[in-house]
């Protein structure tokens, strides 16, 4: 692996002047337990791990906790607003998990919508301007639409998350036309969150270019999350690279590898 | 003398002693400072003055932490 890593010429991956050594990001939700969390992280080689905010279970004789599994200066904290409605709640949230998470990122998410968790754009624009004016880092997942990905930019956000397909859907990357030109328009990294459901999802969604992946489902709903996790680290580079080298045309017809000449009588 | 007085802890109403600190509620409750944020009617107080912010009637008090997510 390092020898292969060693031929691609790559920049490196910073958001919001932090740079690292992985382009995949891996939530901590929905694992059978904390064990195979851990070891599915690890498998991943992911950084950056982004976690949910949530009440101390008051009537628990053991903590629900999950520092005491992830050691902080091992991992990078990204604290998320998962399950907030309104740009209000999503702030209270954002700012409890500063607090909570050593750093002022936040994986900014309002939603809009029960069934189907997709986000409030008008919403995630309010809470993004409130929390800039704060001085946190804000990625903010969103749709993949160009104009609300601008919109974003503008607001100061550190980068942009457009989703593949809904939350913990699984469905893979279903509009690669609109994370593309996302990705060519903006300046900030693009980093596509949400969807993913298999290591072939992870690899074509690199191949459009963009700067990384953020999944948890596709690992913690995996009959061997860390197998899969795994897979996905690897898809994840091969995405990268195969982007990097760029790829040929494609044809309809065929055009053969093999020399025309030199066949025998 | 009613020496305790009601507030909300995470949604839920509970007795403490009258004139308590943050502190003193988290001790009470088993819990490490270090490892929870302490919400005090919606503001954020800080661990180093946790000792020094004391408990009222009716106060809303949320503790949260990190858990799993996506």
């Amino acid at each position: 692996m390092a020898t292969a890593l060693a031929l691609v010429k790559d920049a490196p991956f910073t958001i919001g002047g932090r740079t690292f050594g992985s382009r995949l990001m891996v939530g901590t939700g929905k694992y059978r337990d904390a064990e195979t969390m851990v070891q599915a992280i690890e498998a991943s080689g992911a950084e950056i791990v982004t976690m949910a905010v949530r009440r101390v279970n008051l009537g628990a004789s053991q903590q629900d906790g999950i520092l005491q599994y992830l050691d902080p200066k091992r991992y990078f904290l990204l604290a998320n607003t998962a399950g907030c409605f309104t740009p209000d709640e999503a702030v209270r949230y954002a700012r409890l998990g500063r607090e909570a998470g050593f750093n002022e990122f936040v994986k900014l998410e309002v939603i809009g919508d029960q069934e189907t968790l997709l986000p409030d754009v008008a919403g995630l624009l309010r809470a993004t301007q409130t929390l800039v004016r704060e001085g946190f880092k804000v990625l903010a997942y969103t749709n993949e639409d160009l104009v609300a990905a601008l919109q974003l930019e503008a607001a100061g956000v550190v980068a942009v998350m457009p989703l593949a397909s809904p939350i913990g859907s699984g469905l893979g990357l279903l509009n690669p036309y609109s994370v593309r030109l996302i990705k060519r328009r903006l300046r900030v990294p693009v980093v596509v969150d949400a969807g993913v459901g298999t290591a072939s999802d992870a690899c074509v969604t690199m191949e459009q270019g963009v700067d990384g992946i953020l999944m948890n489902t596709a690992l913690a709903a995996a009959r061997d999350p860390a197998t899969m996790a795994h897979a996905m680290r690897l898809a994840v580079e091969a995405g990268r690279a195969a982007f990097l080298a760029g790829r040929m045309p494609r044809r309809e017809g065929a055009v053969p590898s093999s020399p025309l000449g030199g066949m025998l009588d | 003398m009613n020496d305790t007085v009601s507030v909300v802890v995470n949604g839920e109403p509970r007795a403490v002693g009258r004139g308590v600190t943050l502190l003193d509620l988290l001790r009470t409750l088993e819990l490490d400072p270090r490892s929870v944020v302490v919400e005090h009617n919606r503001r954020i107080v800080r661990r180093p003055v946790l000792g020094e912010v004391h408990v009222g009637a009716g106060d809303a008090i949320e503790l949260v932490h990190f858990v799993g997510g996506g």
